[in-house]
């Protein structure tokens, strides 16, 4: 009964996307009600045969891994293709002929693909990342299997369909404007179904819990999914100018669409890129090192006071801008103080590891977690520090900025993540060990070195612009145009270029060594496989 | 992978919970980031008390210190106003040729100038005002319109054939492949070849010399020097404004252009104007 439900919601749906399409006003749309359209009816006939055949029953005393393993691949799979749109549209700021526009028509010009690249490495990547990492970990710390049944798959897949509905969209003109909330009302409308989904199987596993407390790491975790949540839903408030087309009109206008903007966008750094991956780091941490979290109190003091602090720290953004003096003082000052919140999750982080520093010489997996934390460390002592305003003055626009978000970007995010992929992949397909101990020792160097040339070509690069923008003589005129610094900026453009190269080489020689542990390494006797959720 | 447990000299109270074989010890905070901590919050308070931060009904607490980004800025640029007001009352009250030979007024027009251009000038004509096709090089002695201090000055004042200010310089070459056959325009492009010394059809540049007499040497003059009353160029020396191969010269002759530059009159003070003509003026080619 219940399938014969599903198939007429997927009729009706693949039905109305096609008229839709019919209909459309502009190509971005046409494109993503096609794109809903074949996506809602493969799944019809994914139903249909499924109907009426006996039903398997669900294996509730195992986790439900299979959505982690995808969860896994697409992780891999979007990060390599987010460093490759990096690496790309950094070559074009150093060599602006290979914006190829004459070839392309304009649709591979930096302005498409930068959207592109940083919503492919936050949201495609880091979002991937920290869904499959949650499922796992809220499973195994709570001992219980997902809640929901296939609701778990559904926010797997409904995400990747959110992923393919906004990047087809940037590069066909369909954008918002607004930085990492650039997907139109459509896209944003199905997010919210998929983010809802997401919150739902997560809070339902916690409540099902067969441990008595709910651990440090599901704090972060769930503080992550409903401030996202909160963030996408008032940031995106929208009204579309036809329901055939993708364009639609912001609610907020001037410099209350532009501090709602920033509210959202420093948060998005806040709660995904930091609050998230602080649940990651948790759990795979000392489940690497083998050693117990450094203090409880401070998991406790620094979480409150991490996501307490975080929300405020928005306006530090629109420093010198339409913004009242005051809100911008409070967002400097809720900055400052965010320091240290920040700095708890590193000092729980590298604590826990000691004890077992030792394992630094053998265990490239947990070298690589350590340089994590050491980045998320030194990128949030910088963030403090570039809000506050006179520094913000001399950093705020430049590449000083691009180096800053990627430090923590690359390093922090990307390690931790890549760190935990190393943990999960022979787990979760029940491999002895990884294929290559020392192909992960390459990739840990290649993307270290590339991250340390990357960071360090912006310091010099923005500090460079920033003195050059400001620079007057001794009667007030300003002494460089614009151009100068553009040209002045090349040879550090090249050398983060290379370092996006490096980067990238090693997340290639990751895909391989996770694909080789699966498939160049027998699998284990046949036996029940899972892990009992006790 | 048995690994035995490292021996750590007397590990601390664990709080009893245990998550997939995660423990955590019972440490208590680190005393410096607790104390790092309050000297952020006790600096943060102060800071607020210092500096407009706390939103009331309307407005919000000034702040001790009566900072205000805008008021600084106001004051940064009004210093500078100030102390340029006399040498700009002087520039605009001098004789223009005169600007060039009183030191003062030079130094200052070379600075000031120079800022103007690399804000207004540059996006067309270069940062170092080489132009790029389409755009005039303003660093040779070879002008359109002319490259006195006067003639400089009239045209950054009204611009080139915009539609915003009646006073400026107009000009329009016709778009000749209208009214000529593509023989005739063959024939006049290779006259043009001819005149400014490249390779050339010599038979072809023959015929092309008629048609050039007929149509273009009411502009750009019997000899095809130009003429700087019409802004019509010199076609007869190796500067090119679109490009002097055969294929760009045909569609020059076929299709015409019509560069455009914006009148600065109105949006730039008379100083301001008067200091970039001088700066240009100066770059080496002014007359």
């Amino acid at each position: 009964m219940w399938n014969y439900f599903k198939l007429a919601l997927l009729a009706v749906i693949a039905v109305a996307a096609a008229i839709a399409a019919n209909y459309a006003r502009d190509l971005a749309y046409l494109v993503n009600a096609l794109t809903i359209m074949l996506a809602a009816a493969a799944l019809f006939l994914w139903v249909l045969r499924r109907t009426d055949e006996p039903v398997r029953a669900e294996p509730m005393h195992e986790y439900n891994d299979g959505v982690i393993r995808a969860g896994v691949i697409a992780t891999a799979l979007w990060g390599v293709v987010g460093f490759l749109v990096g690496v790309t549209i950094a070559f074009q700021l150093a060599y602006p002929a290979l914006n190829l526009s004459d070839l392309t028509h304009g649709y591979m010009n930096f302005g498409k693909l930068r959207p592109l690249h940083t919503s492919a490495v936050i949201f495609a990547f880091g979002g991937n990342a920290l869904i499959a990492t949650s499922f796992y970990v809220v499973q195994r710390t709570s001992a219980a299997r997902l809640w929901g049944g296939n609701l778990a798959w559904f926010v797997f897949w409904g995400y990747q369909l959110v992923i393919v509905l906004a990047a087809t969209g940037y590069i066909l003109g369909a954008t918002q404007s607004k930085e990492y909330a650039e997907p139109e009302w459509l896209t944003d409308w199905w997010l919210t179904v998929v983010w809802v989904a997401y919150l739902v199987v997560f809070l339902g596993t916690i409540v099902k819990r067969k441990e008595p407390h709910i651990y440090v790491a599901n704090w972060f975790y769930l503080s992550f999914i409903v401030t996202i949540a909160m963030l996408h839903l008032i940031n995106n408030i929208s009204i579309p100018v036809s329901l055939f087309g993708s364009k639609s009109v912001q609610l907020f206008s001037g410099v209350q669409d532009a501090m709602t903007q920033w509210w959202y966008g420093h948060n998005a750094v806040g709660f995904f890129l930091t609050a998230g991956f602080l649940g990651m780091m948790y759990y795979f941490v000392p489940k690497q090192a083998e050693r117990p979290i450094y203090s409880y109190k401070l998991s406790i003091i620094h979480f409150w006071a991490l996501i307490f602090l975080y929300i405020w720290a928005g306006p530090h953004h629109l420093h010198y801008t339409a913004l009242p003096d005051w809100a911008a003082t409070l967002g400097m000052v809720f900055s400052v103080i965010l320091w240290m919140p920040s700095w708890g999750g590193m000092i729980n982080g590298l604590m826990t590891v000691s004890g077992a520093w030792d394992k630094l010489r053998t265990d490239p997996i947990l070298r690589m977690m350590v340089v994590s934390i050491g980045f998320y460390g030194m990128s949030t002592f910088e963030g403090p520090m570039m809000s506050i305003r006179a520094v913000n003055s001399l950093s705020h626009y430049t590449d000083w900025t691009i180096g800053h978000v990627h430090s923590g970007a690359l390093g922090w995010n990307g390690m931790i993540t890549f760190g935990a992929l190393y943990y999960l992949v022979p787990k979760l397909w029940n491999r002895e060990r990884l294929y290559s101990l020392s192909l992960v020792s390459w990739h840990f160097w290649l993307a270290t070195i590339g991250i340390v040339l990357y960071a360090s070509s912006m310091w010099v690069s923005g500090i460079m612009e920033g003195l050059m923008w400001r620079e007057v003589d001794s009667q007030g005129f300003l002494v460089n145009a614009f151009a100068d610094t553009v040209a002045a900026k090349h040879p550090m453009n090249v050398v983060r270029a290379l370092g996006g190269v490096l980067f990238l080489a090693g997340a290639c020689i990751m895909a391989f060594n996770l694909w080789a542990t699966v498939a160049r390494q027998a699998g284990p006797a046949p036996r029940s496989a899972a892990v009992p959720a006790e | 992978m048995s690994r035995k447990p490292v021996k750590v000299k007397a590990d601390p109270e664990t709080t009893g919970h245990v998550w997939d074989g995660i423990q955590e010890f019972n440490n208590p905070l680190p005393r410096w980031w607790l104390w790092a901590l309050y000297l952020t919050i006790i600096w943060g308070i102060g800071y607020v008390i210092a500096y407009p931060a706390w939103p009331l009904i309307s407005g919000a607490t000034p702040g001790l210190l009566g900072y205000s980004t805008r008021a600084n800025v106001a004051k940064e640029i009004q210093r500078f106003e100030d102390a340029n007001a006399p040498v700009e009352a002087k520039l605009v009250a001098a004789d223009l040729p005169a600007i060039a030979t009183d030191p003062e007024l030079a130094n200052f027009a070379k600075n000031a100038g120079g800022a103007v251009f690399r804000t207004r000038c540059a996006p067309c004509h270069g940062a170092g005002g080489a132009g790029a096709r389409g755009y005039p090089n303003l660093l040779d002695n070879d002008w359109l319109w002319g490259g006195t201090m006067e003639d400089i000055h009239q045209t950054v004042s009204h611009g080139i054939r915009n539609t915003t200010d009646p006073d400026a310089r107009y000009s329009q070459m016709p778009a000749f492949g209208e009214f000529l056959e593509p023989e005739e325009i063959d024939a006049v492009v290779n006259y043009v070849l001819a005149i400014s010394g490249q390779d050339h059809d010599a038979g072809l540049a023959e015929a092309g010399a008629v048609v050039f007499a007929d149509n273009c040497a009411a502009c750009h003059g019997e000899d095809g020097t130009g003429d700087r009353e019409q802004g019509a160029p010199n076609l007869t020396d190796a500067i090119w404004l679109y490009g002097g191969d055969p294929a760009t010269l045909t569609e020059t002759v076929t299709k015409a252009r019509f560069g455009v530059m914006p009148a600065w009159a109105g949006r730039l003070s008379e100083s301001d104007i008067r200091a970039v003509t001088a700066y240009v003026h100066g770059q080496g080619g002014g007359e």
